[in-house]
């Protein structure tokens, strides 16, 4: 612990109070207001507020639709970051031995992070376009099935699995490298030498052994496949076909922003506010535990 | 994780007995290193090659996969349709005003937390803490409401202010001033020198680095960001490139599907950011780790 030098009576609040202030303006009063408004209900024509309790969340709880963004947005994730993250690590336990130019590798690997979402969407969106796209053109030569994402959901919800999956795959792959690059080679040896095939390695030793990355970077991908990949709804399928690729954030913008029910989408909120605290909550867990080790 | 990175930097340094193995797999990984570069560059290739090519030949089949001559045509085109000076500098403003705003302000408070013993300063860096559970989309409606309340709404005030408050930046200060050896604060009071003489003089110079890679990571989060610039601007006057360029996309059969003009706007869009993460590549690598720490 730092010991404090400097003694000034009002110095320290000047110090704080830009970062206080914006604190308590835009993040504790919407927040504590988003939950106040998640226990009302706009009157028939908007111009007061009537409080209704739980009844928002009864309502939620027993929406068809609401429920089906739920699993909409727990699939995406899932495959966004599982999917995402298994294949970073095939990659980098593959390309994992003493070479050089690795620093290389990673700058050719790590720009796609720079790039928001929702442009990675619409450049997806184009590749996957039914007529002019280059994946449909090239699937029609295997098969006659047709590959339209405006019209079937699961093709929809591939394209933007993909597109989050393009972004942050450098930036999964780079850790991974980093943290196979740390694993003592002779500790891979003695192991080959005890007769463990390469296979055996990866699930005794490396897996085990990477955990902490594999970790770091679940709690990440899932953060950012929750809550960063609104634009990339927004701007690609909007939510479509039908309501295959709504998820959660999306819906409760939709509801709020063009459904204009204030607290319907309060509630929706205030249900994301508890996701994302466990997510923290998780992180901090993990990095609590690197502290101990 | 720092350790991990680290280790990936120097690997062309370290030199290892080789093995015949090994030699065959340091292939291997150039192998699957050169295609993953490859398969992730592809889809920005495909995007400047369709940015290149005439309606006539975007919309033909098979697709062509190298460029054409209708490059200045294209780009002219979705500067002047999108108005893309308009909302790219729009997007420069958010981006850079949010950089450094943020950094001003979670230095400032850094400082105050780390060098001076004040009541409430454990609520202080709580209240700091709790803002990571509060990103914006769990916030949506009502953050909408305080901003119009404040009149902010279209303007660049909304734009940028409320995203200036930053917990990690400030942990990230708070971390490197606690390395900091308190000698050097006590030989500053010992010549005269007052805490924002220190600050200014001593502090500042030494978190260059720290102050850079923030920066990085910070001007890409404002440049793409999505979410909040659609909530508080709506003219279009007041667009931000990321979320401008969803206007162009066709949302219906009868209008022209013009995706080469699509795609040079989505170029122009996603170039500054990932230019900034090119060139500033070191520091970008070390604002990864330490903002995630």
């Amino acid at each position: 612990m730092k010991r404090t030098v400097f003694r000034n009576r009002w110095l320290p609040y000047a110090l704080v109070a830009p970062q206080v202030a914006i604190t308590i303006v835009f993040f504790f009063w919407p927040a504590f207001d988003s939950v106040r408004l998640s226990l009302y209900r706009a009157s028939p024509f908007g111009d007061r507020l009537i409080y209704v309790g739980l009844a928002n969340f009864e309502r939620l709880f027993a929406d068809e639709a609401y429920l089906r963004s739920a699993v909409t947005s727990f699939v995406f994730s899932f495959f966004v970051t599982v999917v995402g993250l298994a294949l970073a690590l095939l990659l980098a336990s593959l390309a994992n031995a003493k070479i050089r130019g690795l620093a290389a590798y990673r700058s050719l690997l790590l720009w796609p992070y720079g790039i928001a979402p929702a442009i990675a969407g619409i450049i997806w969106l184009f590749i996957f376009h039914p007529s002019y796209g280059v994946l449909p053109y090239v699937l029609s030569f295997v098969t006659a099935y047709q590959f339209n994402w405006f019209l079937k959901g699961w093709v929809a919800m591939t394209l933007i699995v993909v597109a989050a999956i393009w972004k942050q795959f450098g930036y999964n792959l780079a850790f991974y490298l980093a943290g196979l690059q740390a694993i003592e080679t002779s500790v891979l040896e003695a192991a080959s030498v005890d007769g463990a095939g390469p296979i055996r390695r990866f699930f005794a030793i490396v897996f085990p052994l990477l955990s902490p990355v594999t970790f770091f970077l679940f709690t990440l991908n899932m953060t950012f496949a929750f809550f960063d990949t609104f634009g990339l709804v927004h701007s690609v399928t909007q939510g479509g076909p039908g309501d295959a690729t709504s998820i959660m954030v999306y819906r409760a913008w939709k509801d709020g922003f063009e459904g204009l029910q204030l607290g319907y989408s309060a509630a929706q909120s205030v249900i994301l506010m508890l996701v994302v605290i466990l997510l923290t909550a998780m992180q901090f867990r993990y990095a609590e535990k690197k502290v101990t080790y | 994780m720092a350790r991990a990175i680290d280790t990936v930097a120097t690997v062309g340094v370290a030199t290892t007995p080789r093995t015949r193995r090994r030699d065959w797999s340091g292939l291997i990984a150039h192998g699957i290193l050169v295609l993953a570069v490859a398969v992730l560059a592809f889809p920005l290739y495909y995007a400047f090659v369709i940015s290149t090519q005439s309606l006539g030949e975007v919309s033909s089949l098979p697709p062509k996969l190298y460029p054409s001559t209708s490059l200045v045509d294209n780009y002219v085109q979705a500067w002047e349709r999108a108005r893309m000076g308009r909302m790219l500098f729009n997007s420069a403003v958010m981006a850079v005003a949010i950089a450094v705003g943020k950094i001003a302000i979670s230095l400032l408070s850094a400082f105050a937390i780390v060098y001076f013993n004040f009541r409430g300063k454990q609520l202080v860096f709580w209240m700091i803490f709790v803002t990571l559970m509060l990103p914006v989309p769990v916030r949506i409606v009502s953050t909408y409401n305080v901003i119009s309340i404040m009149g902010w709404v279209d303007t660049y005030w909304g734009l940028t202010v409320p995203l200036m408050a930053s917990a990690t930046g400030t942990f990230l200060f708070r971390q490197f001033y606690q390395t900091i050896p308190d000698s050097l604060a006590e030989a500053a009071q010992l010549d005269g020198a007052g805490p924002l003489r220190f600050l200014w003089s001593i502090l500042l110079p030494l978190s260059k680095a720290n102050i850079a890679a923030l920066f990085v990571i910070l001007f890409v989060y404002g440049w793409n960001e999505y979410l909040w610039p659609l909530m508080v601007t709506n003219t279009p006057d007041m667009r931000t490139a990321v979320i401008g360029i969803e206007a162009l996309v066709p949302r219906s059969g009868s209008q022209l599907p013009e995706w080469n003009i699509i795609m040079a706007a989505a170029i122009m869009v996603l170039l500054p950011p990932v230019v900034v993460i090119i060139v500033m590549q070191r520091w970008f690598v070390k604002g990864l780790i330490e903002t995630e720490k």
